[in-house]
């Protein structure tokens, strides 16, 4: 077959006078990108142009604003373990991305954004919607680049997606003037596979590997806390291998969720704000912190002071910025995780840790009494958060991918769900941006079709991106939509009530019937008041093969716990 | 708390539009006040070189250093204290005309501080002196009775004791 002859490093087929727009276009499908998010616009209207022309290789999926391009994007690159892309024009569409940019960035999200930009002679001279969105995305980007000449392209192109997704990955922005859109030139395209200035992935010290191994089996109470990192470097099967050679209890950090299956006997749960009481509590007990793939954000670690002092830290870490930012580490093992875990499995001892792993048990039995409990099998009238995640659990198996927003909701949903493989918890961790799941969702869906997926929302979030129901109705993407409505912004309001004397300053919210609005938008929906309705409602919900919303309004005051309060110590962590 | 004190980060990196804008955005995001700044070409073609001079802790610095370092077009980052470094500063001294040639003590000024005259005009002459910041301090002192029209000083430029060994990295 001639045509499936195609060279790896890009066909280097010189195609004679192509237009800029033509060529942005070519480069995305060199990068296999099958699939975009965007809204057009006028001075991203050529690119658009071409791809009316090309919609049999390359779908664009019309979002309702931009911002709900870039969740969307993020979405998809976080099951997918893909590149997103997100398109936008000049002007407000491109400060519509900057939320979304902002999310990827500091959550290490591969996704590439095309910006039109007003004609290169009118650069600087207040031309309409003209912003300058380089200067604007240059902090929350990895890399970001205008072009404005056709020629620039391909070169340009090609950097774009090897930065977004080598070493820690990241955004990167793109800007193209809309006379480089226009401009013809002979189109080649090349892979892009070093950048002279940039090392993605630090070279491999042995000898950091071997100090490592050496404390690691003299250690006594080793524990591991494990975050996105080992999803990233799709390194989940070595490190189960690691976990169960080594026998050390492994917690998560909410970005971390998924890489190892929740149930496995050695994840102890997750560490941070609202972790679990065993694995916060025993951070400060441990003889030895392993930390893979994970960067100590003051959400997991609380005070600083009192974080972990008793413990030798060994950090697994791609970005070398990270190392010694917030923790000092004793040693750092550098390198992509799925190569570092390779080279150090065979270095250390067999064991089992039973005693110590005990600690957590006892520490798991208090949770459950004291928090647990109630929230999954509550007593009270009113409807747990928790218990529609277990509802959710027995419906899925643990199978589906959670997309969770940001609040009391997402705390419960990661708490909570079960999980039997990676890549299954998407959420917004280090921005907390509300309004990310509804998009991401629809993103994540399409990122892996053949999965269920559950979007997890508080009532204020969901408002905040809602508009992507459009989205949603018109892909037919089989997403399914659980608001958790409490006519709250639930976590604002829980640090009102610890912490502002219960001043409810603007928490409460007077809600539409958001079943009404699902119904408008032609998307199957519910609402769930009573318990005895719970269960039914999320199989039907899940039976359904189509998109589906379904509405639980629950308890309107209720917590989530444990809790560190901000500034604490990990161990200082509150059970009530 | 340990003390602050001067440090001269040294970048080296590509020659491209917007990255003193990113940059510039490190220090921002840390609120971090930048005394002086300097960009020029370095030994290496096409390689440029910011000397940027600030005080904070050796700890700060360090992690600022490194998200320098992280930056796609940075080549290289790094930080020394005075004591490694050579470095100067440039200053340029505008004096009105009428003063060199009426005041007999202005000239001795500029022979003690082995400073050069740049230009005389029949309007002004200028003076320019390239040292320790202390120097080019104490000519501004020395000739500021004369009235001083216009004076500026340069960042600092400055080259470590020890090799940076860029050619290696960029191999």
């Amino acid at each position: 077959m001639k045509t499936a002859t195609k060279n790896v490093s890009g066909s280097q087929n010189i195609i004679k006078s192509i237009s800029g727009a033509e060529a942005v276009i070519r480069c995305l499908l060199e990068e296999n990108v099958d699939l975009i998010y965007g809204y057009p616009g006028g001075a991203i209207m050529p690119i658009y142009d071409e791809l009316y022309k090309f919609q049999d290789k390359l779908q664009h999926v019309l979002t309702r604003h931009e911002q709900g391009a870039t969740h969307a994007a993020q979405g998809y690159a976080r099951t997918s373990g893909r590149v997103g892309v997100a398109m936008a024009t000049s002007g407000p569409g491109a400060t519509n991305l900057v939320t979304g940019i902002a999310d990827a960035q500091i959550d290490s999200t591969p996704m590439v954004c095309i910006t039109g930009q007003v004609a290169s002679h009118l650069l600087g001279s207040d031309a309409f919607q003209e912003t300058d969105i380089i200067g604007i995305s240059t902090p929350v980007t990895k890399w970001n680049y205008q072009i404005t000449k056709a020629s620039e392209i391909p070169e340009i192109m090609a950097k774009a997606f090897y930065i977004a997704r080598s070493g820690r990955p990241g955004p990167v922005l793109i800007d193209i003037t809309k006379d480089a859109q226009f401009d013809t030139f002979d189109f080649s395209y090349k892979k892009c596979t070093l950048v002279r200035s940039y090392k993605a992935v630090p070279e491999i010290e042995m000898n950091q590997i071997q100090a490592a191994a050496d404390i690691i089996n003299q250690a006594k109470k080793p524990f591991i806390v494990f975050g996105q990192g080992v999803i990233l470097g799709e390194a989940e099967a070595e490190f189960k291998a690691f976990v169960e050679k080594t026998g050390i209890p492994a917690a998560w950090t909410i970005l971390g969720l998924s890489a190892l299956p929740t149930d496995h006997p050695s994840n102890v749960g997750m560490v941070g704000m609202h972790g679990n009481y065993g694995p916060n509590m025993l951070t400060n007990e441990c003889d030895v912190l392993l930390a893979m793939g994970m960067r100590f954000d003051d959400r997991v670690t609380g005070n600083l002071e009192t974080y972990a002092k008793q413990a030798k830290v060994i950090h697994f870490e791609i970005d070398p910025a990270e190392v010694n930012k917030n923790v000092m580490a004793d040693v750092a093992v550098m390198g992509n995780i799925k190569e570092t875990l390779t080279k150090i499995t065979p270095l250390v001892e067999e064991k089992s840790h039973t005693s110590w792993f005990q600690k957590f048990k006892d520490f798991d039995a208090i949770e459950y009494e004291k928090v647990i409990k109630n929230e999954l099998n509550p007593i009270k009238e009113g409807l747990s958060m928790g218990e529609v995640i277990k509802e959710i659990n027995n419906a899925s198996g643990g199978d589906a991918v959670i997309v969770s927003d940001v609040g009391q909701h997402q705390m419960i949903a990661c708490r909570y769900a079960k999980f039997n493989q990676s890549k299954s918890n998407v959420t917004s961790g280090g921005l907390g941006t509300m309004g990310f799941a509804l998009p991401a969702a629809l993103g994540a869906k399409m990122g892996a079709p053949e999965r269920e997926v559950v979007a997890i929302i508080g009532d204020g979030g969901y408002q905040m991106t809602i508009q992507e129901l459009g989205t949603i109705f018109q892909t037919q993407a089989a997403v399914k939509i659980v608001v958790l409505n409490n006519d709250f912004l639930g976590m604002v309001r829980q640090w009102q009530q610890l912490f502002f004397d219960k001043r409810y300053a603007s928490t409460e919210m007077v809600n539409p019937d958001f079943v009404t609005i699902a119904k408008g938008y032609f998307i199957d929906a519910q609402r769930v008041t009573k318990r005895e309705d719970l269960a039914n409602a999320v199989q039907n919900m899940m039976a359904s093969k189509k998109p589906y919303f379904l509405e639980v309004c629950v308890e309107k005051e209720n917590n989530v716990f444990p809790m560190i309060p901000s500034g604490a110590s990990v161990s200082d962590i509150r059970l009530e | 708390m340990e003390a602050t004190k001067i440090f001269t980060i040294s970048i080296y990196s590509e020659n491209n539009v917007g990255l003193l804008n990113r940059i510039s955005a490190i220090f921002l995001k840390r609120h971090i006040n930048i005394r002086s700044l300097n960009t020029s070409p370095s030994e290496i073609e096409n390689v440029f070189r910011f000397v940027i001079v600030v005080k904070m802790t050796e700890e700060k610095v360090k992690k600022v250093v490194k998200q320098l370092d992280k930056q796609i077009e940075v080549i290289k980052a790094y930080y020394h204290t005075d004591e490694e470094t050579i470095y100067q500063e440039s200053a340029l001294y505008k004096v009105k005309s009428d003063s060199l040639f009426d005041e007999r003590h202005i000239q001795n000024i500029i022979k003690d501080s082995h400073a050069n005259i740049v230009t005389v005009s029949r309007e002004f002459f200028v003076i320019e002196k390239t040292g320790f910041r202390h120097e080019t301090e104490k000519l501004y002192k020395d000739l500021e009775p004369y009235g001083l029209l216009q004076f500026v000083r340069s960042g600092r430029i400055s080259v470590t004791k020890t090799p940076m060994k860029i050619s290696d990295i960029l191999k």
